[in-house]
């Protein structure tokens, strides 16, 4: 399972990567989107897909999950999703006073 | 009595809240921030001197105790830190007081730059790596609607960059943690220090301290990471640009120090005396060259936040407690120094009404004050003594060459050189020579804004003067940080 997993992984980071470098100013923000994604699923599988019982509440089982990676990425997710919102509002306004998307147009060298 | 150390935190988050209700109100807000930066510089000072003298303090966040629950940790690196925090957020706030807009005020200013302390003052006070990376995003996220705040063209264009740039390492820096923790098997900064020492630093370890360094080395502006600085520290008003420009880099420098003496310090052959001096090097280096051929006066400060934080990295480097001293020390004369470059900069400016030095000229004949306290703090920045810049930049010189390190310890000399030469730049144009404002700018009372900025360069004078003693302090902090055993057994208390 973990294997399959890395690919994945592997996958969103090339899909994020190649977001990330384009010039739309829409798909850097789908871009950064994704890299957190890659990334919550990194946390969750580094510290292996474990099917035991839930932690705390089952005494005398032998094998648990570990609830800590979980606690993790629920915090992260929390705050890519605050990011990715502020990040939305951040790419409408610049579109909205520079009349562009295109991000070679918001180089700015002409002020230096 | 522990529970003490969480206020640096608290006290700014409850505040940033109460402003958000009386946004509209920009009197009350002015009286509210004002008593509450002051209340929150005193309890710093008395924090400092506790830990000073009782010790570190740790707090165990709802009594669960350390590798298993959340712990604050205040030693006297971080107190220090925080001593410093306060001082030029008071200094910023009074300054923004006088510069900020109404239109600006209204639109939750105060509540931002509280939420910004919140993240910072955490981050350093923080003993959990995972801890630490939500401080960060905390502060971050704070600072992504400070530098857009007033959404001006440019202000819009740069941010988005510097956005973009700190979510990418932030997705780095929870990399990171992933694999830290599948290696270890935990995150508490003390119990990783411990394992770490356990599994010997090889391979793996390098990599993941390599990752960090990465994501420190980003938000801290580091080369080869630093292109999104100057840009961005150009576009928010004065006050804002200060206070990035003295606290938030070192936050980055901050977590780099912490995570390199406290975790991975096991193979500094390597990871210190290759990368990070290295990289140093190049980061004094260029940042210095970008400075000198700069010709406004903003633009020339924000290239040299770039240079100056390369004389924090070689402290960190060259990794002996003399250097580590000298790291601290020069932290806390740039952190002075730096903010008070940056608001006169913004009372220049309120006098010229550019920040051009070829459009400027002749202050020194219509504002003295403002001409003479900046050339205190230039050349204070430039290593000049009695100043401080000359005795935070000697520890750290004097020990690259004890060290055998001839070639930074000569590219460190010469940045100082090219810092003066720039810093004269700015004072030639700017304040000698033919007077090319207006005589009704020349009118223009700036006692106001040179007010706030006046203890500042006041505590470069008595850092420099006063050198024996403070060097003194910065010896026992880099003696406390370099010996992860104190910091281990007070967090975990076997």
């Amino acid at each position: 399972m973990e294997i399959v997993m890395s690919i994945v992984i592997g996958i969103v980071f090339t899909v994020s990567v190649y977001l990330l470098l384009s010039r739309n100013l829409i798909r850097v923000i789908l871009g950064t989107l994704t890299i957190s994604h890659g990334v919550h699923l990194l946390l969750i599988t580094m510290s292996e897909l474990q099917r035991g019982a839930p932690p705390i509440l089952n005494i005398g089982e032998e094998n648990f999950t570990d609830p800590l990676p979980q606690a993790l990425v629920l915090t992260a997710i929390v705050i890519s999703f605050g990011v990715t919102s502020m990040l939305l509002v951040l790419g409408y306004r610049t579109y909205k006073e520079h009349k562009t998307e295109d991000l070679d147009q918001l180089r700015g060298s002409a002020d230096e | 009595m522990n529970n003490i150390i969480i206020l640096p935190i608290i006290i700014p988050f409850i505040i940033g809240a109460i402003l958000l209700i009386f946004a509209k109100h920009h009197k009350l807000q002015r009286v509210i921030s004002g008593l509450t930066s002051i209340a929150l510089l005193l309890f710093t000072i008395y924090l400092t001197v506790l830990v000073y003298m009782d010790g570190i303090i740790v707090l165990e966040a709802g009594n669960w105790s350390a590798p298993f629950g959340i712990v604050l940790v205040a030693d006297m690196f971080a107190t220090l830190m925080l001593l410093l925090t306060a001082i030029i957020a008071t200094a910023c706030l009074f300054f923004a007081f006088k510069t900020i807009t109404p239109k600006r005020e209204r639109f939750y200013f105060y509540p931002f730059y509280f939420f910004l302390l919140v993240g910072v003052n955490g981050a350093f006070l923080t003993g959990d790596i995972f801890n630490l990376f939500v401080f960060f995003e905390v502060l971050l996220l704070a600072s992504y609607g400070l530098i857009v705040h007033g959404g001006t063209k440019y202000q819009l264009r740069e941010s988005f960059k510097y956005v973009i740039i700190n979510v990418f390492s932030s997705a780095l820096f929870v990399v990171a943690i992933a694999w830290l923790y599948s290696v270890t098997g935990t995150l508490n900064m003390a119990h990783l220090s411990e394992r770490i020492a356990e599994l010997e630093q090889t391979g793996v370890i390098n990599t993941i301290a390599m990752m960090l360094f990465i994501v420190f080395a980003t938000k801290g502006a580091l080369f080869p990471l630093y292109f999104w600085l100057p840009k961005s520290y150009f576009g928010p008003p004065a006050a804002i640009a200060a206070l990035f420009g003295g606290l938030l880099t070192k936050v980055g420098i901050y977590a780099t120090i912490r995570v390199f003496t406290l975790i991975f310090y096991h193979d500094a052959g390597f990871t210190h005396k290759i990368i990070i001096t290295v990289a140093a090097g190049f980061t004094m280096l260029l940042g210095v060259l970008g400075a000198v051929s700069q010709f406004d006066f903003k633009r020339i400060l924000s290239y040299h936040i770039i240079s100056q934080v390369g004389y924090m990295v070689m402290g960190l480097g060259i990794f002996t407690p003399l250097a580590v001293a000298g790291a601290i020390y020069y932290i806390a004369h740039h952190m002075i120094v730096k903010t008070a470059l940056f608001l006169f900069e913004g009372a220049a400016k309120r006098v010229t009404g550019v920040s051009d030095l070829k459009q400027m000229g002749g202050l020194l004949k219509t504002h003295p004050w403002l001409a003479w306290l900046f050339f205190i703090s230039a050349i204070s920045l430039a290593g000049i003594p009695p100043f401080s810049g000359f005795f935070s930049k000697f520890p750290i010189i004097l020990a690259g060459f004890q060290e055998g390190q001839y070639v930074i310890a000569g590219v460190a000399l010469l940045v100082g050189l090219l810092t003066l030469f720039s810093m004269m730049k700015i004072f030639g144009y700017a304040f000698w020579g033919k007077q090319k404002h207006t005589e009704e700018q020349a009118k223009i009372k700036i006692g106001k804004l040179l007010a706030p900025i006046a203890p500042l360069v006041a505590l470069t004078i008595i850092l420099g003067l006063a050198a024996e003693p403070m060097f003194q302090y910065s010896l026992e902090v880099a003696e406390q940080i370099m010996d992860p055993q104190i910091y281990i057994d007070s967090v975990l208390k076997e």
